[in-house]
């Protein structure tokens, strides 16, 4: 290896690298630094990404899955009068709503991980604000939610979804779901920063996943729910966001209050949630 | 308990007052005083579960201390924690870079992190995989490396800022001995740069070779510390361990030492079970000169070998407690010689 011994002197031949600023007041972590270390952290996970491709099989491959099957499968027979097509207008909207849920759950696994690893420990040692290596996934996870709501979309209209040259509602649908997709990122890294193995939180996040899918209107109108169901579905953000989006997209139903109503949730749960998280992380043993 | 600053040069670089953590009913540390001279290595044994890495996680901010008080390069570490970030290294048990990365991806990331210019932290991110021979697998995942190459990057990761004061934490536990002795070159090399390095270690021979000053510490306290000489003698240091080709002559040997009327010599002891004789080393100009001895003598030796004593050892000599073991031998020489 390498012939130097412990008595030889520096071997200075190294130029002197311009030296990191030194913190001058109190060492506090300026905008412009914060954005830059986040701005690190994200290439960092997008390396992370390119190096294992099979990461994003969930946001490529399950919108492709989940739109052929509830289509074909359910689609004959829940469209009224048997109209798949009809059926397919209903259901994409609120898929992008699920797929924004799936995306997001990923996030624990990674987070929990990562402090198995050590490689957090690192971070928090550094001269870093806490808060940039959560930031830094979420803004890692919104990136992967749009990917899968593009092919979900695309998908969509290759089997027949129309929306009648409705793009800018589009658009606001895709804001409003990847808004609260966000908020549910901060939900599951809690969760990957308080459960102790990634199985543990893959199980948990199941849990919290299915009932919220299928207890909403993403899939059936709730009309044919029992009350109490009907009660559950009513306040579960996930129907919020899909009458929303299917609102603006299919120009029918009510628009305003489903859409205040996902960012009332959006911007309540990250408010809850986000500090907690982040006061988690920096607590973590 | 507290070791001043006796040789009256240089600052201290890390200052530990009473430091307390326990976790539950744990007392991992439990009442700690310590002081690392400016450009020294403090070397801490222990024996795992002692509480040597989580002084190191007090001192690195990574864990807040029930009481007592600490400051690293004059930052102190539950106050000031961001400032002090800024001017140390730390690198854990295990290499923590991130597996995923290229070595290059993960030192330019550090330096981006240390608010280096893109530039920058490309040139520092080049420099540090030369200076620790990792260029050629500088774009290669770490999930690729060996051990040793983890462990030099991991290094390599805490050096890129020029921190003042540097953790390393179990350096070569889980190494191979050439690896070991491959970090070993390089922890020696950053300390020959005048870096203040704190040292945790499991291992006696680790700490030799890399420490200037001790700290043996046990269940959260300090038994003993000092610079290693003075730790070595107050253990007994090394010996000398000679494997006669025919066992038969072990006493023979001890009682051919023992005449000699040398120092030390007169310690050499006959180790049955293991058919050598052990001698106490007090110098080197004794280990040639008992070599010596029993060329003269004409005993033929098979093997012979210098022995550290192990952590168990070092333990045992602290606390003043004898090993059982011992009693044993020494039992069965008086056998013997009745």
């Amino acid at each position: 290896m390498t012939t130097a011994t412990a008595t030889t002197k520096a071997p200075d031949s190294e130029p002197t690298p311009p030296s990191p600023k030194q913190g001058e007041d109190e060492g506090r972590i300026g905008l412009r630094a914060n954005l830059r270390h986040i701005g690190a952290l994200v290439r960092r996970n997008a390396l992370q990404i390119k190096q294992d491709p099979e990461s994003m099989m969930d946001a490529l491959l399950m919108p492709i899955i989940f739109t052929l099957l509830f289509v074909f499968v359910f689609g004959g027979a829940i469209g009224p009068g048997g109209d798949r097509d009809q059926y397919t207008n209903y259901l994409m909207p609120g898929m992008m709503a699920m797929m924004g849920m799936n995306i997001a759950m990923a996030v624990g696994t990674g987070i929990n991980e990562d402090f198995r690893k050590g490689v957090m420990d690192r971070f928090r040692s550094m001269p870093i604000a806490r808060s940039s290596v959560l930031i830094a996934k979420v803004a890692v996870e919104i990136c992967r939610m749009l990917i899968a709501i593009v092919v979900l979309l695309t998908v969509g209209f290759l089997v027949g979804l129309d929306i009648e040259g409705r793009w800018l509602e589009m658009l606001a649908a895709i804001g409003l779901t990847t808004i609260f997709g966000a908020s549910l990122v901060w939900i599951f890294m809690l969760l990957g920063l308080t459960m102790r193995t990634a199985q543990a939180v893959q199980g948990v996040s199941f849990l919290i996943l299915m009932p919220l899918q299928f207890g909403s209107s993403v899939f059936v109108p709730v009309g044919t729910m029992p009350g109490w169901l009907k009660a559950f579905t009513d306040v579960n953000p996930l129907t919020h966001v899909a009458d929303a989006s299917r609102g603006l997209m299919l120009g029918e139903g009510a628009i305003a209050s489903p859409a205040m109503w996902t960012v009332i949730w959006a911007v309540g749960l990250t408010a809850v949630v986000a500090p907690i998280a982040i006061n988690k992380f920096r607590k973590k043993t | 308990m507290t070791r001043q600053n006796t040789t009256g040069h240089g600052n201290n670089a890390v200052e530990v007052r009473g430091l307390v953590k326990h976790f539950g009913d744990t007392k991992a540390v439990d009442g700690i005083d310590l002081d690392v001279r400016e450009g020294t290595v403090m070397g801490v044994l222990g024996p795992n579960g002692a509480g040597k890495t989580t002084l190191v996680r007090i001192l690195s901010t990574l864990l807040l201390p029930d009481s007592g008080k600490a400051t690293v390069a004059g930052y102190d570490v539950v106050r000031q924690p961001r400032q002090l970030r800024r001017t140390m290294g730390l690198t854990g048990q295990y290499a923590s870079v991130d597996e995923k990365l290229a070595g290059w991806e993960n030192l330019y990331m550090i330096g981006r992190l240390l608010d280096f210019s893109r530039d920058g932290a490309r040139k520092r991110a080049d420099e540090m995989l030369e200076r620790f021979s990792l260029t050629d697998a500088a774009k290669k995942p770490v999930m690729q490396y060996s051990g040793g190459m983890r462990r030099r990057l991991d290094l390599a990761a805490s050096l890129i800022g020029h921190p003042k004061v540097l953790y390393l934490d179990e350096p070569t536990t889980g190494l191979d001995p050439r690896t070991r002795n491959e970090v070993w070159e390089e922890v020696k090399r950053i300390v020959s740069e005048g870096n203040t390095v704190l040292l945790t270690t499991q291992y006696m021979e680790e700490a030799e070779q890399l420490a200037t000053e001790l700290t043996v510490i046990d269940q959260g306290k300090i038994i003993a510390e000092g610079n290693v000489p003075e730790l070595k003698a107050k253990v007994g240091g090394r010996t000398l361990e000679i494997r006669p080709s025919d066992t038969g002559e072990l006493n023979r040997m001890v009682g051919a030492l023992a005449q000699a009327g040398l120092d030390g010599l007169a310690g050499a002891t006959a180790d049955e079970d293991k058919g050598v004789v052990t001698v106490p080393i007090i110098s080197d100009e004794q280990l040639t000169a008992v070599v010596g001895l029993l060329g003269e003598r004409g005993f033929a030796i098979s093997d012979i070998a210098t022995h550290l004593p192990s952590l168990d050892e070092v333990f045992l000599a602290i606390t003043g407690q004898k090993a059982t073991h011992q009693d044993d031998e020494e039992t069965k020489l008086k056998e013997v010689a009745a």
